[in-house]
């Protein structure tokens, strides 16, 4: 019988959380480097006992931890992300040039072919490369030749968040940074460009359709269509028919269009789900009502998904990396809150169930499925 | 033998649970303290000093019998009761929060 393994990162450790196929009975398993913040963990699709875990402090600085027994042992792997050459500078809050420094990882993405591979996000903005199982990192330099002098860092800082692998071109990947946007490589990272056209920014940018400085929060795509990508700006939620030469808003009847995650069905290419956020300044539900939105037509038509989420006094926030996908039937979809509550749904968010309910607060959660 | 004490989140890092004790030859300075600790715990580089300026991060404090030896230059000699394993030498997490 199959089975899913939730793996969330909190303010104060990981955790390990395993069900069976039903998804009703979980076994939670921490905290693993208790007390350090770890912002994201992902196992690799090759081997899926290979997992990554980012763990930094603020007093300590950064570490990376690797298991190969599927979250059970862990050991210090290469935390040595040296920017390639001279750094250079970006703009900075003053608008003077600061130099690039390196402060923490925000995510890892797992190659979809080889175990051994496997990229870093890092803020300050830049995208690194493992092929030895996360011993040693390069950076791959070309992406901060993508107008990065005019990259700028947001409040939460200047991070790369989220990593695309397309599953059909070894040589594509799509990243995205707040505040300066998406971008494609179509030549396995060595050269990038800005992709955000379409994408408006009135109330972030003196020029609101510029090359770059979107803050972008998320991009997801379904792996059986790696052209069509969808994005929680800031505000908005877009989508992109090919591979982001250009986006449409469609935040349709959305009851707010800010917000952090977006993730895709496993097996609907067309369903998406995002989770609105008041404002950019009140980072909590509308209305205090926690509600997951599905779309069934790749946007513009949104449903609020409410059955076992709270619907009064709820103020928590999701955060960008804390949704996931798993690949059963029917889908698996899970978010974290910074209030600490893991919350599941066994049928494609129809119906949720509070996993755990009093972790620290949430950064990440990715989800395996296990034979 | 010289002590060292480490905070809690360094402790669990290295897998140790008490004080970690190092050999090391007169005289006793904060660099030879890191130098050794970090040859004797590998997974320690970078957590306590910069791994390219060999700074010391700046939320990390130096503590040797009771005073503050943070602000100290990385080569001045220690208390003679760190450098005889009297006193331990503290490396602290500094206060954050309200």
């Amino acid at each position: 019988m199959s089975a899913v393994r939730l793996l969330v990162g909190t303010r104060k450790g990981a955790f390990v959380l395993t069900s069976d196929g039903k998804r009703k009975d979980w076994k939670v398993s921490g905290p693993h480097f208790a007390g350090w913040e770890i912002y994201h963990l992902k196992g690799s699709p090759v081997n899926p006992n290979r997992i990554y875990a980012s763990q930094s402090s603020g007093w300590f600085g950064q570490q990376v931890q690797r298991s190969d027994d599927g979250g059970e042992t862990w050991e210090p792997v290469g935390k040595d992300f040296v920017y390639d050459g001279t750094p250079g500078t970006h703009q900075w809050y003053d608008g003077t040039q600061h130099p690039w420094e390196f402060k923490r990882v925000w995510h890892f993405e797992p190659s979809l072919t080889d175990a051994e591979t496997v990229y870093a996000g890092a803020e300050d903005a830049a995208l690194f490369r493992s092929t030895d199982g996360a011993k040693t990192w390069q950076e791959l330099p070309g992406l901060r030749e993508a107008k990065g002098k005019l990259w700028q860092p947001g409040a939460g800082g200047m991070c790369l968040h989220t990593i695309l692998l397309d599953p059909r071109n070894p040589n594509r990947i799509f990243v995205a940074i707040s505040a300066a946007g998406a971008f494609r490589s179509d030549d396995g990272g060595k050269s990038w460009s800005p992709i955000n056209k379409g994408l408006k920014s009135p109330y972030e940018l003196p020029d609101p359709t510029a090359e770059v400085g979107h803050c972008v929060h998320r991009i997801a795509m379904h792996r059986s269509r790696p052209d069509v990508l969808f994005m929680q700006k800031h505000w908005d939620v877009m989508r992109s028919d090919n591979a982001g030469d250009m986006w449409t808003e469609v935040s349709g009847n959305l009851p707010s269009d800010f917000g952090f995650p977006i993730d895709v069905h496993a097996h609907e290419p067309e369903t998406i789900y995002v989770v609105p956020i008041k404002s950019d300044s009140e980072h909590f539900p509308p209305d205090g009502k926690l509600r997951v939105y599905r779309s069934r037509t790749g946007g513009n038509e949104w449903e609020a998904l409410t059955k076992g989420l709270p619907q009064s006094d709820c103020y928590v926030n999701v955060l960008r990396d804390a949704m996931a996908v798993d690949s059963l039937d029917k889908c698996g979809v899970y978010f974290g809150t910074t209030g600490g509550q893991v919350y599941a749904s066994a049928d494609a968010g129809d119906t949720w169930n509070a996993v755990v309910r009093d972790l620290p607060a949430v950064c990440s959660v990715e989800v395996q499925t296990l034979p | 033998m010289i002590r060292v004490m480490l905070p809690v989140h360094l402790r669990t890092l290295a897998r140790v649970d008490d004080e970690v004790q190092l050999e090391i030859a007169a005289p006793v300075t904060q660099r030879r303290i890191l130098d050794a600790l970090e040859v004797a715990y590998p997974v320690l580089r970078g957590t306590v000093r910069d791994q390219a300026t060999q700074t010391r991060r700046p939320l990390v404090r130096f503590f040797c019998c009771g005073e503050d030896f943070s602000h100290e230059t990385s080569d001045t000699p220690l208390p003679d009761a760190i450098a005889d394993g009297t006193e331990p030498f503290c490396i602290i997490g500094a206060m954050a929060g309200g």
